[in-house]
C-alpha cells in the first residue's frame, strides 16, 4: 500500500511539469497584455512600455520560462502582477472560503442525495422514484445561477432571514459562517443532489438483485439492515468516486456561485486573475487545482480499499 | 424545530455574535475592485477614487470646474508669470503624524510629471521647482503657461496626489509599498483584501478648509468613522444587497437595473457627477482605410450620436446628444466645426468614399463583448458604416484582450486594428490638453497615432494662454480641426447614477469622481 501511494504521488511530478509548460504556453499565447490593463485605459505607449519592462515581459519567452520554473522549485509562486503581493499569500486568503463551501456543500449532498437515492431504488418504480427521478432531472436542468437568485429573491429579499452575499470566516463566529453559506451551499448542491441521488440510485438497484441480498432476506434480517449494512456498502464504490470528482470539481468549479454570493474564494481568484491575464497568479492557481485532482483521486482508489476488500494494489 | 424557528435562532445566534459597534461604517460597492494601489502608476479610475480617499491635493476642481487652492494656503505669480510660489496650509500632517513639507509636494510632483500627460507638459515647460522652507515651494518657468493651476489640480487620472518624500521618491515606474497620505481617511493595509474587501479609516488629525465642501475642493470632512469598498463583481447581487440594506451605496448600477431600483422606496438615484462621460469612436492613422483624412471624415458624416445611445443606454433620461469635443455643460463646450457632421447623411458619406477612392478595404472594427456600457457600440458603429458603403469586418473579444490589440501598431491582417470604441470620464477631457485622444504628435500620441502639426501647435498655444475667452477660441479651433482631420469621433454624453440607500445616507458630493468626504450615514 505505502509503495502504491509513493508511486502515485511521484507520478503527479511529471503531471504538474506537463500542466506547468501548457499553462505557460497557452497564457503567452492568449491575446492580451497584463500591462495595458495595468497602465490604465488613458496610458500611452510608453507607459504601458515601461510596466511590460518592469515585469519582465518583454524578455525572450524561454528565459521567462526559466526564471517562472526556477523560482517554483524553490517554492516561491512569484508575486501578483496586480496585487503587489505573493501568490501564496492571495491563495491562502482565497483558500478558506472555497474549502468551507465545498465541505458544506458536499456534506449536504451526501446527507440528501444518498438516502434519496437508496430509498429511489427500494421503491423501484413506485412514485417515490419516480418523484426522486424527476428531482433529479431538474436538479441537472436548471442553471445554478437561476436556483441561487430565486433563493436569494426568496430568503433574503423576501423574507429577510438570510444574508444576500458575502463570507465570514468561522474564526469570527459559527453563526456568522453558517448563516452566510446556507444559501451557497444549498444552490451548489442541488446539482450534486441530482448526480449523487441518482448515481446511488442505479449502483443500489444493481446491488439489490444479486442473491446476497435475496439470502439475507431469507435470514430474517430487517429491511433497515439489509439495506444500509449489505447494499448501500457494496454499492459505495461508484458512489464514492462520483463523490469525490464533486469534490474536485468543487475546488476549481465554484465560480459561478462564488459570483452570485459574492465569495471571495478561490474560483473569483481565478477568473480575476484571467480576466487581469495575471499570469503569476493564473499558473499558481491552476498547479494548485492540478496537484488537488490528482490527491482526491488517489483518496479515493485508496477508500475503495476500506469498501471493498477484494480490491488490493 | 420548524423551519422558521432554525432561521431565527440562527439570526439570534448571529447578531449575538456580533460585538456592538458605536462606529458609522459606510458600506460601498465601486465599480471595480482595487487591486493596485499607486494612483500615479496606473490610470484605472479606481485607484484614483482610491487615492481620493487617501491623499490630498495642492489644488482641487470645485463643482463649477473652477480651480481652488486645497493643500495651500496661498499662491503667488510673479508679473512675468514665470515664477509661482505656493505656501502650504498649517497643520497638515501625514498619517503617521510626521508634518507635510514642501520637500514632499516637490518630489510628489516630479513623480506625477514623469508619468501624466499633463504633467510631462507642465515639466517640460519648468525651469526650475524647489523648495524654499518647509512650507513654501517655488516653480520657476522657461515660459508663460497657462495650466500650471489646471494641472495642480486636475480632477481625474493621473490625479497630482501629494505624498511623502520617501514614497514620492520611488521610480515612477514602480509600484509604491507605502500607502501614507494625508487625505481625510487612512488606508487598512492590514484589512485589506482583493477580491472582497477594502477598508478606509477616518484620519481623526485631517484639518479641513474651512470652506464647505464642492466638488473636489472645499472642507473635507470624513462624517463616517470607516468605509468599506465591498467587491462584488456580479451587479445582480449588488443590487439585491443594496435592497436588502446589506450596503450603503453602490457607484454603477447598470442601466437595465435602473428600473428596478427606481421601484424601490427605500433607494435613491443620485446622478453625482452630472459631466457623465463620452462614447468615442477612435481612428487608426497607420493604416488603410483610415490612413486617409477623408475616409475618416466619411464616417463621421455617417454617424449619429442617438443610434448608438438609444442601443447602449435606452432610457433618454440618461443621455444627451452632445456633439462637441468638450463635454457639453463646460465652459469650452462649442459646436464648432460640427456643422453637417454626425447627422448620419449617408448619400453625402458615400460621395465623400468615393471622392475619396475608397477600394473597399475591410475596417477592422474591435468590438468589446463583456462590458455592458461598451458591448452595443461597435455592432451600432458596424451598420452605420455598411450604410455608408464600408466593408467593415468587426471583431469580438473581450475588453481586456481589446486593450493589448489597441497598442498595436501592426496592420489589421497582423494583429493590428482599424478602429474600437471605447468612453471617457466627462473629467478628462475638459480641455484640449487634457482629452488624451486630440494629442496628435504622431508616434507620441496615444493608439490610433494621430500626426496633425496644426492640432498640435493649437493645443501648445492653448497650454501657454491663460485669457479664457482666448483659452475658449483655440480650444474651438482644436475642435474644428480635430474634426477636419478626424482624430476620433464622440458619440454621445451618458450619464451614470449611484444607488444610494435613501434614509441611511446622506450629503453625496457632486464631482467628477466619487468622493466619500462629507457624506454622513444614520
Amino acid at each position: 500500500m505505502l509503495a502504491f501511494i509513493a508511486r502515485r504521488l511521484l507520478a503527479t511530478i511529471p503531471v504538474l511539469a506537463m500542466v506547468a509548460v501548457f499553462v505557460f504556453l497557452m497564457l503567452r499565447l492568449t491575446p492580451g497584455d497584463p500591462a495595458a490593463i495595468i497602465a490604465g485605459d488613458n496610458a500611452n505607449a510608453q507607459q504601458v512600455a515601461a510596466i511590460r519592462t518592469g515585469l519582465g515581459l518583454d524578455r525572450p519567452l524561454v528565459e521567462q520560462f526559466a526564471i517562472w520554473i526556477g523560482r517554483m522549485l524553490q517554492g516561491d509562486f512569484g508575486e501578483s502582477y496586480f496585487f503587489k503581493r505573493t501568490v501564496a499569500s492571495l491563495i491562502a486568503q482565497r483558500l478558506e472560503p472555497t474549502i468551507a463551501l465545498a465541505a458544506v456543500t458536499i456534506l449536504l449532498s451526501v446527507l440528501v442525495a444518498v438516502p434519496l437515492g437508496v430509498l429511489a431504488a427500494y421503491r423501484h418504480d413506485s412514485w417515490i422514484d419516480r418523484g426522486v427521478m424527476a428531482l433529479s432531472v431538474a436538479g441537472f436542468s436548471i442553471p445554478v445561477f437561476v436556483i441561487g437568485y430565486v433563493l436569494i429573491y426568496v430568503f433574503a429579499i423576501q423574507l429577510g432571514w438570510l444574508p444576500v452575499q458575502g463570507y465570514r470566516s468561522i474564526a469570527g463566529g459559527f453563526a456568522g459562517f453558517i448563516e452566510r453559506l446556507i444559501l451557497p451551499a444549498c444552490t451548489l448542491s442541488v446539482i450534486y443532489i441530482a448526480l449523487i441521488a441518482r448515481i446511488t440510485r442505479a449502483s443500489m438497484l444493481d446491488v439489490m438483485n444479486e442473491d446476497y441480498i435475496r439470502t439475507a432476506r431469507a435470514k430474517g434480517l430487517t429491511e433497515g439492515r439489509i439495506l444500509v449494512r449489505h447494499a448501500l456498502r457494496t454499492a459505495a464504490v461508484p458512489i464514492v468516486t462520483v463523490i469525490g470528482i464533486g469534490i474536485a470539481l468543487l475546488i476549481g468549479g465554484v465560480v459561478v456561485t462564488e459570483s452570485v454570493y459574492g465569495i471571495p474564494g478561490l474560483g473569483r481568484l481565478t477568473v480575476d486573475a484571467v480576466l487581469a491575464r495575471d499570469y503569476p497568479t493564473i499558473q499558481a492557481v491552476i498547479l494548485l487545482f492540478s496537484f488537488v485532482y490528482v490527491l482526491i483521486n488517489l483518496a479515493i482508489d485508496l477508500i475503495y480499499v476500506f469498501l471493498d476488500p477484494r480490491i488490493r494494489y | 424545530m420548524s423551519k422558521r424557528a432554525f432561521f431565527l435562532a440562527t439570526a439570534i445566534l448571529a447578531a449575538a455574535s456580533v460585538p456592538a459597534d458605536a462606529q458609522t461604517t459606510l458600506r460601498n460597492v465601486m465599480h471595480s475592485d482595487l487591486k493596485i494601489l499607486d494612483p500615479i502608476w496606473t490610470t484605472a479610475y479606481i485607484v484614483r477614487n482610491h487615492g481620493y480617499m487617501v491623499y490630498d491635493t495642492l489644488f482641487a476642481m470645485d463643482e463649477k470646474f473652477a480651480v481652488k487652492p486645497q493643500m495651500v494656503e496661498k499662491y503667488e505669480v510673479s508679473a512675468d508669470k514665470l515664477t509661482y510660489t505656493f505656501a502650504l496650509r498649517d497643520g497638515l500632517s501625514w498619517h503617521d503624524g510626521k508634518p507635510v513639507t514642501a520637500e514632499d509636494c516637490v518630489a510628489s510632483i516630479k513623480r506625477w510629471g514623469a508619468k501624466d500627460s499633463m504633467g510631462q507638459k507642465l515639466l517640460g515647460v519648468t525651469a526650475s521647482l524647489d523648495p524654499v522652507d518647509a512650507k513654501t515651494f517655488k516653480l520657476v518657468l522657461k515660459e508663460p503657461y497657462g495650466l500650471v493651476l489646471q494641472s495642480l489640480g486636475k480632477p481625474s487620472s493621473n490625479v497630482p496626489f501629494m505624498m511623502p518624500k520617501r514614497v514620492a521618491e520611488t521610480d515612477p515606474n514602480k509600484q509604491i509599498e507605502d500607502n501614507t497620505g494625508s487625505g481625510p481617511f487612512i488606508f487598512k493595509k492590514d484589512e485589506w483584501k482583493p477580491g472582497d474587501k477594502t477598508v478606509y479609516v477616518k484620519f481623526a488629525q485631517y484639518k479641513p478648509r474651512s470652506e464647505p465642501a464642492s466638488g473636489l475642493a472645499g472642507g473635507k470632512i470624513a462624517k463616517v468613522d470607516r468605509v468599506e469598498w465591498l467587491a462584488i463583481p456580479d451587479h445582480q447581487t449588488a443590487v439585491n444587497a443594496l435592497i436588502a440594506g446589506e450596503i450603503d451605496y453602490m457607484e454603477a448600477p447598470p442601466h437595465d437595473l435602473l428600473p428596478v431600483l427606481k421601484k424601490e422606496k427605500s433607494i435613491a438615484l443620485v446622478d453625482w457627477n452630472p459631466l457623465g462621460n463620452q462614447y468615442t469612436f477612435r481612428f487608426n492613422w497607420l493604416h488603410k482605410p483610415f490612413d486617409n483624412p477623408k475616409i475618416r471624415h466619411a464616417v463621421i458624416t455617417a454617424f449619429n450620436q442617438e443610434d448608438f445611445l438609444k442601443a447602449v443606454i435606452g432610457d433618454p433620461a440618461y443621455y444627451k446628444v452632445c456633439k462637441a469635443l468638450f463635454p457639453c455643460g463646460t465652459p469650452l463646450e462649442s459646436t464648432a466645426g460640427m456643422q453637417g457632421l454626425l447627422d448620419s447623411n449617408f448619400a453625402k458619406a458615400k460621395e465623400e468614399l468615393k471622392a475619396a477612392g475608397y477600394d473597399g478595404t475591410p475596417v477592422v472594427l474591435m468590438h468589446s463583448t463583456d462590458l455592458v456600457v461598451l458591448a452595443n457600440l461597435a455592432p451600432v458603429a458596424a451598420d452605420l458604416m455598411r450604410k455608408a458603403g464600408f466593408n467593415v469586418d468587426m471583431q469580438s473579444m473581450d475588453w481586456q484582450t481589446l486593450v493589448a490589440r489597441r497598442t498595436k501598431k501592426e496592420p489589421p491582417g497582423q494583429g493590428g486594428w482599424n478602429a474600437f470604441l471605447t468612453s471617457w470620464v466627462a473629467a478628462d477631457i475638459l480641455n484640449p490638453v487634457m482629452a488624451g485622444f486630440l494629442n496628435s504628435a504622431c508616434d507620441k500620441a496615444m493608439f490610433g497615432w494621430p500626426c496633425d502639426e496644426k492640432v498640435e501647435r493649437l493645443r501648445d498655444a492653448f497650454a501657454k494662454e491663460s485669457d479664457p475667452a482666448k483659452q475658449k477660441a483655440l480650444a474651438e479651433q482644436v475642435q474644428a480641426r480635430a474634426m477636419e482631420v478626424g482624430t476620433h469621433i464622440h458619440l454621445g454624453q451618458w450619464f451614470q447614477p449611484a444607488a444610494i440607500r435613501k434614509e441611511a445616507v446622506s450629503g453625496l458630493l457632486t464631482s467628477p469622481a466619487p468622493v466619500f468626504w462629507n457624506v454622513a450615514k444614520k
